[in-house]
């Protein structure tokens, strides 16, 4: 359930993006899922990564600024509800809040996928394992 | 006519005033302040050595770091009970520049302020709009106790609230002008934009100071404004503005030397220079109570001359100032040493940031500072609201600590260029010296 998270700095003008994610490409790194936030001068890209670690360190000789963060990603049934049945409500009701989350999905795949950064990771993934037994995958 | 007679006495009548001031403001400052007399013993020096005006470059010189050393009060030549009001400006670092007035400065302050005022012929006819700013900043209180003691109608305005200001230069039919020369050009933009046209106003004369402009900003200003645009020049350590002045000639400004006595250095060598020479303005003031200061290094590059002025004046001139020996910035008025914005990012994220100072000013438009920070992986965190937050802290400990706004950018590691491995720490697009003029 814990996945490592890319985390990169990068200045809000044209170009950026492709200049980090070339660095990936290069390095023969599988882009999993990605999600931009943005302040008017500056983003922050969140990345999973086939090869977190390695892809911290190319992202880091190329002069970039990145870092590792601990998320949980979980996986429900791809239908109306679930994710406010199975993820948000077991998660209010223990009192971890979020972050940050993103989604993804395979088209081929019956699930989506949910990214969540939380301020409790301990209680967060337990609470998780509990609400969703074994939709829950491990990362 | 002008304001004082001294201003157009023979050059010996000034000069023995001035000597015979001169020997008394070194005894006192030798007596009262205990700086002073370790600097005079160290360099070897006893009062009674000043025996010509030559003999000034006997004496140590003053920085603006002896103001920091020995702040607050340190440098002060009379007790606290005497002082009757305080004014500050920036200092290098976490601390202001500290400097006091006795009753009698504030009165001197007054008659050379007069004397600046006067010298665009202003009466008590005169309706004076005030735009510098009033409090520990000297230009505000300095322009209005100088225009009070010609009688003139002052409007104590202070800076801001540009519209407003506007309409009170309409209604009330203000004849001088007194703010920075980028403000005087913001001022004309924003009449403009109200559909007010600045040329049909009543302003004829503009007080123009407390930072460097060029030629060409003084061009705009009197074309926009049809004023004669006068250059006046200050520091708060020596009095504030009031130091010299421009008269309509616009030949250069008319130091009141009765009060400060100038000379110009090599910035290196510390070395006196001969008229007409380009070196470091140095000031000893003649008779300020509070705070003596004996040859006070300006960091303002000029020269003097000592030709006399079609207007009648006989006071030294300096030319317009062309620039710093340090790196200090004026920005909107306010100096900004880069070491003190090194100073608040410091505070603010506690690790060495690399950074530059970027000042632009775009056209009619006041100056714009920008503290541009790399982000390095101390700071860095994967949650944009922190990394905002940052921004937002730094914007206001710049704000506190420099006493003007800055915008702080967060940028990529390495953007920021680097010369040698040191990091180029100001870019100044303003051509505040007109060093771009043919």
């Amino acid at each position: 359930m814990r996945v490592k998270q890319l985390s990169a700095f990068l200045e809000n003008r044209p170009g950026r993006l492709l200049y980090l994610l070339n660095i990936l490409a290069e390095a023969g790194i599988n882009l999993i899922a990605h999600n931009i936030v943005d302040a008017s001068d500056f983003g922050i890209v969140h990345l999973l990564v086939d090869e977190p670690e390695k892809a911290l360190q190319v992202i880091r000789d190329a002069g970039l600024v990145c870092s590792l963060t601990e998320v949980l990603q979980v996986a429900i049934p791809d239908e109306p509800g679930a994710f406010v049945k199975r993820v948000l409500e077991p998660l209010a009701k223990a009192g971890v809040n979020i972050e940050y989350s993103y989604a993804y999905s395979a088209p081929s795949s019956k699930e989506a996928r949910i990214v969540l950064k939380v301020d409790d990771l301990e209680l967060g993934e337990r609470t998780l394992q509990g609400a969703l037994g074994g939709d829950a995958i491990e990362g | 006519m002008v304001w004082s007679e001294i201003e157009c006495a023979p050059r010996e009548k000034i000069e023995a005033l001035q000597l015979r001031r001169l020997q008394k403001v070194v005894e006192r400052a030798y007596r009262q302040i205990p700086f002073y007399r370790r600097a005079f013993q160290r360099a070897g020096i006893v009062p009674q050595d000043i025996q010509s005006l030559e003999d000034l470059a006997l004496l140590p010189f003053t920085r603006k770091s002896d103001f920091c050393d020995n702040y607050p009060f340190g440098l002060l030549a009379v007790s606290l009970e005497e002082v009757v009001r305080v004014h500050a400006s920036s200092g290098t670092t976490g601390k202001p520049t500290v400097v006091a007035y006795t009753a009698r400065d504030i009165e001197t302050w007054a008659e050379v302020m007069a004397r600046t005022l006067n010298c665009g012929e202003v009466t008590r006819r005169d309706i004076v709009h005030n735009a510098y700013g009033y409090g520990l900043f000297t230009g505000g209180l300095g322009v209005h106790y100088g225009a009070e003691r010609i009688g003139a109608t002052v409007v104590p305005v202070s800076g801001g609230n540009t519209q407003r200001q506007i309409m009170l230069l309409q209604d009330f039919r203000a004849t001088v002008l007194c703010c920075t020369p980028s403000y005087a050009l913001y001022l004309a933009e924003v009449a403009q934009e109200m559909g007010v046209n600045p040329a049909g106003l009543d302003l004829r004369v503009g007080f123009l100071g407390a930072e460097p402009w060029s030629e060409n900003m003084r061009r705009e200003i009197e074309e926009r404004w049809q004023i004669k645009a006068l250059d006046i020049y200050g520091l708060s350590e020596i009095i504030g503005p009031g130091v010299s002045s421009e008269c309509l000639a616009q030949e250069g400004l008319h130091i009141f030397e009765d009060h400060f006595l100038p000379e110009i250095v090599d910035p290196d060598t510390g070395e006196r220079l001969p008229y007409g020479e380009y070196g470091e303005l140095v000031i000893t003031t003649l008779t300020k109570e509070a705070l003596p200061v004996i040859r006070y290094r300006t960091g303002d590059i000029t020269k003097l001359t000592i030709e006399p002025c079609a207007c009648g004046r006989t006071m030294v001139r300096m030319a317009k100032v062309s620039g710093r020996t340090d790196d200090m910035l004026i920005v909107r008025g306010v100096n900004v040493f880069p070491s003190q914005v090194e100073t608040v990012l410091l505070q603010v994220e506690g690790v060495q940031p690399h950074y530059v100072i970027i000042v632009d000013r775009e056209r009619g438009a006041m100056d714009t500072l920008e503290v541009w920070v790399e982000v390095s992986e101390e700071i860095f965190t994967d949650e944009l609201g922190q990394l905002a937050d940052l921004q937002r802290r730094a914007e206001h400990a710049l704000r506190e600590g420099l006493g003007v706004s800055a915008r702080v950018k967060l940028v990529e590691p390495h953007s920021i260029e680097r010369s040698m491995g040191k990091a180029k720490r100001v870019i100044d697009r303003r051509d505040v010296y007109g060093k771009g003029e043919a």
